[in-house]
């Protein structure tokens, strides 16, 4: 167990889009360990849901991925054929997506989406994918399971669909669970339900989890590890104590700023912004990306920006050598 | 202005509206488009030839010459008095067949129109209404749907009598079940939009929000499906002339061209395969051209 | 919080109720479904009031009614004291505009920025197209817009602008009410600030009075002044933005509260301790419709309605407040599994 499960080396995506090449991600890294939380927070373009169907091999034919390395569990992804991804996915590594109503078919009951992936992955009898389909139903709090099996996608709440979603992940056990905003088209309440389920079945089952969302509050209560993604890049990486207690990058900083915070913003007050939008990734995109809205931008982030590691595990890129040209107080 | 914007002033953000105009991206998708641009030239072509019928004919294409019957077409050995030949009462072939392109034309357009005001309508009131009328409508449009517009269009004409004006009001009042079908259904799409609730609260009244609102998002879909109505009209014209219950003789109809040239089928073929090809290149040019309308227009939906 | 607030009501909702009928399969019988049912609210004037609750709540009918595009099954609607009909759209469009959730689908793909945002001023023929063009360039220059989207259409813009256009469009006829329904949900964290910002800036400009609805907790506890919680077509818990945030009530409210995930890393995922799922509308729960998901449920909550209780700052329905209530010595209620 000293490797660990998941590691990622400079994975790079582009996509072929008319008039040029859209560098969408570039350069990241990044290790999972068995039992982790991975938290990739990001707003929308930051290329945080390619980076999540590039670990899992489903990106388009179009784009092209790659990377010095990638390997799950000693298996090298970037060589990973098609037969290989296949016997990987819905085995291994599982997905969950945002909108449970569009990833299940409508067609077909729980029942037999269910247990699909458990008998094309696994010798077993119907039988045996029955019960597992049950236990599995009870697991994530689901009454009545054996009931619920005949029933299709549309006669269930978003919540229950949700958590059929998570037990399908959990067919067959998977070590790496990659969730790809797996609350924001549930309510408040739901949210927290279902994210307590995700928690407690990671650590029971010692998986390692990614989850993909752009809500700091999901990523502060839920992540071990917390990658920031800006335009492609990871700005900034470290614990989720290290980057919400102690966060470096102007851009997470920023964001941090950007939403109340009962207690301890005041009531009504002016909230921080970062102003101007994500830049244009088309055509070879050097030094700093958050350099067109950061307040903290000088001429030197034009160029090539310097890794910084002000903690163990903690990483940003900035040119600034704390994050800001002079002394801020407390964010 | 006020403290609203202070925080804004300089703000980059503003410096980012480059892209094009949906105008600028549709006309860049048109051009793009081999398919669209193929039955766009082509049936621009045949339309200009239906307009300057009369400069462009050789002959007159009712003029008979009981001399010069059945002349074949210059490249199987005929002259070019007559390129296309003579039909069995030795009328120019390339003359009728260039007035019969008026003929094809005149009832596409006209029949597509009125089928498609009806369909429009009746779709449109459906999809935004809903309950009673579109009970309604749906149960108009099942009704239709339910009678084969051959032969109903066979009885009606035959009752009537066929004439150019019968067939496209005939003709007009059979084809609209696609429109409503499909007017009907963007229309729900739109409905439920934003903008559409945005507008009511707004105090528009329900023909403005219909006029302003609704149809200029559906008027995509109108067009693919008047094309492809208008195909189907021509179509269906030929056949009824072929039947002999469409436009009538001496009418020059390409339809009626064929039907005339099938007692010789067997010993001067091309007296049907001419008039036949060209119907062909007509309908296969509207058809690439309503393909590529839904491509370009819709341009959401494929990447 | 503001010094223009008045107990002088500007928008009044006098208990009403929305009943749809409603058709589950082909040939199931039409049953009614209770969007809104028995409903009272006042909206001062300057005051922002948010309206919280889970989907289905009909938090978003009662949006619709407040703007004339549903009729209230029961009851009536306030504006100034005056009793409104919906034949009075026109005259409650020029009072209360909408801002709604999702900029990407509440602008007209087909029609330019002037177009859009005019579009009120022509409706209502006020001004002639000079002076629509400069109140245009006048409300673009209050959201923040360059005055050169004029002519651009809403496909060229980011959410964040599309969001200022639809604020333009609401603020043009100067409404002194703006129904702003979930009106940052669909934007970046970034962008949310600036709307929201935005939102307060103008709210203190131009006195305007807001009703905010929204799931997001901590957004209406910056946003607003009073807040009133929505279940399933009743508001069960009214009270002043302090009230109701420092002291909370009702069990519902402090269930919604815990599920607010603050960024704040290391203190897990809170338990919500709301058992089941969000109850189906068309047979809502007998005697509290909460009483199923509450963990401080007795067993009169199952049998008898609460009925609302007073309290300073506004009002609670929940048999724990009650205490004329001789109910009150009840076993706890033992709940089903989730």
């Amino acid at each position: 167990m000293n490797s660990p499960l998941l590691r990622v080396k400079d994975l790079t995506i582009d996509i072929p889009v008319g008039g040029g090449t859209l560098n969408a991600v570039r350069g990241i890294d990044f290790d999972l360990n068995r039992g982790e939380t991975l938290c990739i927070v990001g707003e929308s373009g930051s290329g945080k849901s390619l980076t999540s169907l590039a670990l899992m091999g489903l990106l388009g034919g179009r784009i092209k991925r790659t990377a010095t390395q990638m390997e799950f569990d000693g298996i090298d992804l970037t060589k990973a054929n098609n037969k290989t991804m296949r016997a990987l996915r819905g085995d291994r590594m599982a997905m969950i997506f945002q909108e449970p109503m569009t990833s299940l078919n409508p067609a077909f009951t729980i029942g037999n989406q269910l247990m699909e992936a458990l008998l094309l992955h696994r010798n077993v009898g119907k039988e045996a994918a029955r019960a597992r389909a049950i236990e599995l139903l009870e697991k994530v709090g689901i009454t009545a399971a054996e009931s619920r099996l005949s029933q299709y996608p549309h006669q269930l709440s978003g919540g229950l669909r949700q958590r059929v979603m998570i037990a399908m992940a959990l067919m067959c056990e998977p070590e790496l669970i990659i969730a790809d905003e797996p609350t924001t088209a549930l309510d408040v309440t739901i949210q927290a339900q279902i994210l307590r389920l995700l928690v407690d079945l990671g650590r029971e089952m010692n998986m390692a989890m990614i989850l993909i969302t752009h809500d700091l509050g999901v990523v502060a209560r839920v992540a071990d590890k917390v990658a920031v993604m800006y335009a492609g890049e990871l700005v900034e990486t470290g614990s989720a104590e290290q980057v919400f207690n102690a966060p470096m990058h102007p851009y997470t900083r920023g964001l941090l700023r950007c939403i109340p915070q009962p207690g301890k913003t005041e009531r009504g007050a002016r909230l921080g912004t970062i102003p101007g939008i994500v830049p244009n990734l088309v055509g070879g995109v050097t030094g700093c990306p958050f350099r067109t809205r950061c307040d903290q931008a000088v001429a030197a982030c034009r160029d090539a920006i310097p890794h910084r590691k002000p903690a163990e595990n903690h990483r940003f890129r900035c040119v600034h050598e704390t994050g800001h040209q002079i002394a801020e107080t407390a964010v | 202005m006020s403290d609203a914007t202070t925080n804004m002033t300089p703000d980059p953000m503003l410096e980012a509206i480059v892209g094009p105009t949906p105008g600028q991206m549709l006309r860049k998708r048109i051009f793009g488009h081999q398919g669209l641009m193929i039955g766009v030239v082509v049936l621009g072509i045949l339309v200009l030839v239906a307009i300057f019928a009369p400069l462009l004919a050789p002959h007159d294409p009712y003029a008979q010459s009981l001399m010069a019957r059945m002349k074949p077409p210059v490249f199987l050995g005929g002259t070019w008095e007559h390129p296309l030949g003579t039909d069995h009462l030795g009328r120019d072939y390339l003359s009728r067949l260039i007035y019969g392109a008026r003929v094809s034309l005149l009832i596409g357009l006209v029949a597509a129109t009125i089928s498609g005001v009806i369909g429009t309508a009746m779709g449109v009131a459906a999809g935004y209404f809903g309950g009673k009328v579109d009970a309604v409508v749906t149960y108009l449009i099942n009704v239709r749907l339910a009678m084969p517009v051959v032969l109903v269009a066979l009885a009606v004409v035959a009752i009537l009598g066929g004439s150019l004006q019968v067939v496209i009001v005939v003709l007009g009042l059979l084809l609209w079940d696609r429109f409503a079908v499909v007017m009907r259904s963007s229309t729900l799409q739109v409905r439920g939009r934003e903008y559409v609730a945005a507008a009511k609260a707004v105090g528009c009244s329900t023909p403005r929000v219909l006029m302003s609102e609704i149809m200029p998002n559906i008027a995509n879909n109108l067009i693919v499906v008047m094309t492809l109505e208008m195909a189907h009209a021509i179509l269906l014209e030929a056949a009824l002339s072929f039947l002999g219950l469409g436009v009538q003789p001496p009418t020059p109809s390409w339809g009626l061209m064929v039907s005339e040239g099938k007692n010789m089928m067997l010993f001067e073929p091309w007296m049907v395969l001419i008039p036949g090809a060209v119907l062909f290149v007509l309908v296969l040019a509207i058809n690439l051209m309503g393909d590529g309308l839904r491509d370009v227009t819709a341009p959401e939906n494929r990447s | 919080m503001s010094t223009t607030e008045t107990n002088h009501p500007v928008l009044e909702l006098r208990n009403v109720s929305k009943t749809y009928t409603v058709k589950q399969g082909m040939f199931g019988k039409p049953k009614p479904l209770k969007a809104i049912n028995d409903v009272s609210l006042s909206l001062n004037r300057g005051e922002v009031l948010g309206l919280v609750g889970e989907s289905g709540c009909g938090k978003s009918t009662l949006a619709k009614i407040l703007l004339g595009l549903e009729d209230p099954t029961k009851g009536e609607v306030r504006v100034d004291g005056e009793v409104i009909g919906a034949t009075d759209r026109r005259t409650l469009a020029r009072r209360i505009q909408p801002i709604f959730q999702d900029p990407y689908s509440s602008l007209n793909p087909r029609k330019s920025i002037e177009d859009i945002i005019s579009l009120p001023l022509r409706v209502h023929n006020i001004g002639d197209s000079n002076s629509q063009d400069k109140a245009v360039r006048d409300i673009l220059d209050i959201v923040g817009l360059p005055q050169r989207v004029m002519r651009t259409y809403p496909s060229q813009m980011s959410g964040g602008q599309r969001q200022r256009v639809a604020i333009a469009r609401a603020l043009i006829m100067k409404p002194e009410i703006v129904i702003c329904d979930e009106p940052t949900s669909a934007l970046d964290v970034s962008v949310q600030s600036q709307i929201l910002n935005l939102l307060n800036d103008l709210r203190a400009e131009f006195n305007l009075t807001y009703l905010f609805i929204s799931h997001d907790l901590a957004v209406v506890e910056h946003l607003a002044t009073r807040v009133a919680v929505m279940y399933l077509g009743r508001i069960v818990e009214e009270s002043s933005v302090g009230g109701l945030f420092d002291t909370s009530g009702h069990p519902y409210t402090q269930a919604l509260l815990k599920s607010v995930l603050t960024p704040e890393a290391g203190k897990g995922v809170p338990d919500t301790e709301l058992g089941m799922e969000y109850p189906n509308p068309i047979a809502p729960p007998s005697g509290c419709h909460f009483h199923p998901r509450c963990p401080m449920a007795m067993t009169h909550c199952a049998s008898i309605p609460p009925r609302p209780v007073p309290t300073p700052e506004g009002h609670v329905e929940c048999h724990l407040f009650d205490s004329e209530n001789d109910h009150n010595t009840g076993a706890p209620l033992v709940r089903e599994g989730v």
